[in-house]
């Protein structure tokens, strides 16, 4: 059982990519698994930044990972994804 | 506008908020009309694309206060709805449409003797500077077509 946010950020990627969406299960990486490159996955940020109204910060992320102060697990799986999208989505509800 | 330097924007006319307005005159002779085309010069669409990009681009500059460079990563949508001979006074307008980490996206248009001649959503990737070379050189530039913010940088 996949969450709402979950099955909306699947489509999103369905959508700017040319993966098939029966691919996009929790525990599948967005870059190593399903081969998303950084430019598809500009289009895709672009597309849930503005499904959520929020704005996901890739570049935080990316230093995050480059640094070894996060594994690349803990935004790149789509379960995680999908978790971290959740939180950013309450926190701005929690800021309005 | 010089097209062999790339040199697409002559003036800034107006930086609004989060759009830009800027002037371009196409020069009356280039070593690009020679090719494009023989005996019907006409400025090729990508050289439209990359005025609008670098329209979109000053914008950018300004709105970081010309601390990091945008590079072009993405055009779509657009559309050529006119030729633009040698001669031809441009009006390029830009407004940014989403600022995204690392990246923003923007709907720019061309237009010439109150026709619109060309638009595009284009998406940028922001990154440092990746020379002191290109900063400075971009900072000039800025200089030579009077954007706001960096007249007095």
């Amino acid at each position: 059982m996949t969450s709402p946010v979950f099955d909306r950020i699947a489509d999103i990627i369905a959508e700017n990519s040319e993966v098939p969406r029966d691919r996009m299960t929790p525990d599948a990486h967005v870059i190593n698994d399903l081969g998303i490159d950084s430019l598809d996955f500009l289009d895709i940020v672009f597309a849930i930044d503005k499904a959520f109204g929020i704005k996901v910060p890739v570049e935080q992320w990316t230093q995050e990972v480059n640094a070894g102060t996060a594994p690349a697990e803990h935004y790149f799986l789509m379960g995680n994804l999908a978790q971290r999208i959740e939180e950013l989505v309450a926190a701005k509800q929690a800021k309005a | 506008m010089q097209l062999e330097y790339f040199q697409m924007v002559d003036r800034v006319v107006a930086l609004d908020g989060e759009a830009i307005t800027v002037e371009a005159r196409v020069p009356e002779a280039s070593p690009v009309f020679e090719g494009h085309f023989p005996g019907h010069p006409i400025v090729p669409g990508v050289l439209l694309v990359e005025t609008m990009a670098q329209a979109g681009g000053w914008l950018l500059l300004a709105l970081n206060g010309m601390t990091r460079m945008p590079f072009l990563s993405g055009v779509k949508e657009a559309k050529f709805r006119g030729f633009v001979g040698p001669g031809a006074a441009l009006t390029v307008q830009s407004r940014r449409i989403h600022d995204g980490s690392g990246y923003a996206v923007s709907e720019a248009r061309i237009e010439s003797g109150g026709k619109r001649i060309a638009d595009a959503e284009i998406t940028y990737r922001i990154l440092p500077f990746p020379a002191d070379a290109l900063r400075d050189a971009m900072m000039a530039n800025a200089h030579r077509i009077g954007l706001p913010g960096a007249r007095d940088a």
